[in-house]
């Protein structure tokens, strides 16, 4: 049948390659779900520990909401090279959105909207269905995204990382003291947190066997919870692939290879720079929702140790390719939950040694960065084009070099520019002249 | 004011309200500041003075820490994301040196030129750790997008941080002052010596890197290196060296910046570094990235703007403080840029 078509056009090999990895993603939460709901709670106690202890599914879930981040600030990043600093922030937003739209903090109004019947009809506080929550939250992040990437529109780049950066500082600090005492109204209520957060209610899809009518905390639950938050990241996925390949996505591209060159060829930078925040935001927020979601409460602890570790799965990935920053998303937030932890006990119970492994967490992770960049900046799985980016520093770069303090010529740079590679082609280890 | 920005700047490629307007805005800004430092003042002067002193205190550590910054902005254009921690590791290992290893807790002659000498070891002491960073990473990504030396930074700093947790502990240390605790009053407020000898060793060090970069002829070098580092190196002007000197200069600064700290505060803190270093930064870019006094003028602004915020009746509150201080920062970079003192640069094509 399939070999009917004897000529195959052109864009059938494309589309192809397009269309397999919804496939593959499929088949892949599929497995995980099936073998963690079905098959591990009836393989023998031995395995199932080991695969307990190695790879806990609220490890895993935590892993796919990472991704879901890593992905949205691989938009802003990797391909529109604007550095963000500060996109915790989003996460702060996203988990605060569906903290408030989900439980009964304002318990002054009721207000049920296709929340779980689990919750019953009374329930004090808004109560929304997730799916509605997502879409909230990810609209007043894209809301907030533009707020933020106003001011950054004209800065250069140190100095956008420095204001997303204090974005990232001040919006976790409001939610941090959005209570009573500090605000005049109870907002957030501060370091207490909100919480219970409503489980995810399943709807119709509560018919089927096996399925409960809402998904709440559980172990039982979080595989299904698994297959939620997998189809978000798949979703994010899609866009991300979708709009890589479209106007919009090639004008990132080209504002991150020559943010002037592209202005000149009718790229609106204004548009083009706004668009990555907003679409970055919105993958923050539909992150941040889930989480609020999967922990059950929210607690204003988001520091910049979080938009680091984010930017630290885009960077080890390698910006700009969306399965390079998953793999380094899974890899890192694992790392950070179960594995060191785990690799640390299992060396400990070998050589009979105490060494607490994970209070060297920030060690190890600096020397990764470290290493990374000096070795193996492109990332992991690097996107062909970054690689060559990575690798040959751009005419640009040789510019921001001999960039000027007061005022310099530009007729230098080229001059410069040829001399170095005269320079580094004559000598192994380009040192300055006067050392013969 | 977002959407005026937005939509001024979708008609035009360069974005900019008018600039009328923004001059006015700026100017609302700063009138509404001092009206609120004239209503402090009047409702509890005594108060607000003493406030401003320990502001100026902590302005003072601001600015060695923010020349640190500026100097190694200026020359390679790098946020040196360790440096604060690199301050964090200077507090702890003069606290220990002072304290435990010359053994030295309570004020006295002797102390005091125990403190002298703990002063030259710790900026010797950060001098180096900044040197070999500068030597081990940033120099080999020198050539490389401006991306990979500011991760590199980050990098070092949670190294630099886990280094701190595992030499102080996960809790904050108290250690004694061999500053005398006492002062001089004037007018009823009561100023330490502690503040005096701050002020005295900052106006030094600002004195005496002046007068190496505009002065010397390793500033000469360096100010060239700034300019064009290839043309610098076409001069005979050995880059490295000169890029290694900036960095050991900016590790000595906040070497003494840690030194003062433990003798005026008191604590050491392994998560200190960081947020102090973030204010540090706002300080250098308050005063013009890459301008020395600038960043001093910038280190004293914001600590008073912080003391101003935390201890004023009418203040925030220090639960603020970060977001005031941030607030300001992101105001500045819309409005001007290029800081109090930093000259307006164009871009090269």
């Amino acid at each position: 049948m399939s070999t009917s078509t004897a000529m195959p056009r052109p864009s059938a090999g494309r589309s192809v390659g397009s269309y397999a990895w919804p496939v593959g993603f499929g088949v892949a939460v599929v497995l995980v779900f099936v073998f963690y709901r079905y098959w591990l709670p009836n393989i023998a106690n031995s395995g199932e520990k080991l695969v307990a202890d190695w790879f806990p599914i609220t490890t895993l879930n935590l892993c796919v909401i990472w991704a879901i981040m890593a992905i949205g600030l691989n938009i802003v990043v990797g391909y529109a090279g604007l550095l963000d600093l500060g996109y915790v922030a989003f996460w702060a937003i996203g988990s605060y959105t569906g903290a408030w739209m989900m439980s009964s903090q304002f318990y002054q109004v009721t207000v049920h909207f296709g929340a779980p019947s689990s919750l019953g009809p009374n329930a004090p506080g808004l109560h929304f269905s997730f799916w509605l929550v997502l879409v909230a939250g990810a609209a007043f992040c894209a809301l907030m995204g533009v707020i933020i990437g106003t001011p950054t529109l004209r800065l250069r780049s140190d100095y956008l990382a420095i204001v997303t950066l204090g974005f990232g500082e001040i919006i976790p600090q409001v939610f941090q003291n959005g209570d009573q005492e500090h605000m005049g109204f109870n907002l957030t209520s501060g370091t207490k947190g909100i919480g219970p957060i409503d489980p995810i209610g399943t709807g119709w899809l509560s018919n089927l066997k096996g399925v409960d009518p809402a998904l709440g905390l559980s172990s039982y639950e979080l595989p299904y919870k698994f297959l939620v938050y997998s189809l978000i990241a798949a979703f994010c996925v899609f866009v991300s692939l979708r709009i890589r390949r479209g106007r919009l996505g090639r004008a990132w591209l080209a504002i991150r290879e020559d943010e002037l060159a592209a202005s000149m060829m009718g790229v609106s930078l204004v548009k083009t720079k706004l668009s990555a925040y907003a679409v970055g935001a919105v993958f923050g927020g539909l992150g941040g929702v889930c989480y609020a979601t999967l922990v059950g409460s929210v607690f204003p602890n988001f520091s910049f140790n979080f938009s680091i570790t984010i930017l630290l799965m885009v960077v080890l990935g390698g910006m700009g390719n969306v399965w390079g920053v998953i793999i380094g998303a899974l890899l890192i937030a694992w790392i950070n939950y179960t594995g060191l932890a785990q690799f640390g006990n299992w060396i400990n119970d070998q050589f009979n040694t105490h060494v607490n492994f994970t209070s060297w967490n920030f060690l190890i992770f600096g020397v990764i960065l470290v290493l990374m960049m000096l070795f193996r900046r492109e990332g992991l799985l690097p996107e062909s084009r970054t690689r060559l980016i990575m690798r040959e520093p751009a005419r640009t770069e040789l510019e921001v070099l001999g960039a000027d303090i007061e005022a310099a010529e530009a007729e230098n740079v080229a001059v410069a520019e040829e001399t170095e590679e005269e320079l580094v082609a004559a000598e192994p280890a380009p040192r300055d002249g006067d050392s013969s | 004011m977002t959407s005026t920005a937005a939509t001024a700047g979708l008609l035009k490629p360069r974005v900019r309200v008018g600039e009328a307007v923004e001059r006015v805005l700026g100017l609302l800004i700063v009138v509404g500041l001092v009206a609120w430092v004239i209503w402090n003042f009047v409702q509890e002067p005594k108060l607000c003075v003493s406030v401003l002193l320990s502001g100026l205190n902590n302005g003072a550590l601001y600015a060695l820490v923010a020349l640190g910054y500026t100097l190694v902005y200026g020359i390679i254009e790098l946020i040196n994301f360790a440096h604060g921690d690199l301050f964090m590791l200077g507090t702890i290992f003069s606290a220990n040196f002072l304290v435990n290893w010359l053994g030295f807790d309570s004020p006295g002659v002797a102390a005091t030129l125990a403190l002298i000498f703990t002063f030259l070891v710790t900026m010797a002491f950060c001098a180096a750790i900044n040197m070999s960073a500068e030597f081990f990473a940033y120099r080999r990504l020198r050539r490389a997008p401006k991306l990979a030396p500011l991760i590199t930074a980050v990098g070092l700093s949670f190294v630099f941080q886990n280094i701190g947790l595992k030499w102080n502990g996960s809790t904050p240390k108290q250690w004694p002052s061999v500053i005398s605790t006492g002062g001089f009053t004037v007018g009823g407020v009561l100023v330490r010596w502690s503040l005096i000898v701050t002020l005295c060793v900052t106006a030094l060090l600002l004195f005496v890197l002046s007068y190496i970069v505009q002065r010397t002829r390793q500033g000469k070098a360096m100010r060239a290196t700034a300019q064009d580092q290839d043309g610098a190196r076409l001069m005979g002007i050995d880059v490295d060296r000169t890029i290694s000197f900036t960095f050991a200069l900016g590790g000595a600064a906040a070497g003494a910046a840690a030194v003062l700290s433990v003798q005026t505060l008191g604590t050491t803190r392994y998560d200190q570094g960081f947020q102090f270093g973030l204010i540090a930064f706002t300080a250098a870019v308050l005063g013009g990235i890459g301008n020395l006094v600038g960043a001093v003028v910038g280190g004293v602004l914001i600590g008073i703007v912080q003391a101003a915020n935390d201890g004023f009746p009418h203040g925030f509150g220090q639960e603020w403080s970060q977001t005031v201080v941030f607030s300001i920062l992101i105001l500045l970079l819309v409005f001007k840029p290029e800081g109090l003192f930093g000259q307006r640069t164009t871009e090269k094509v």
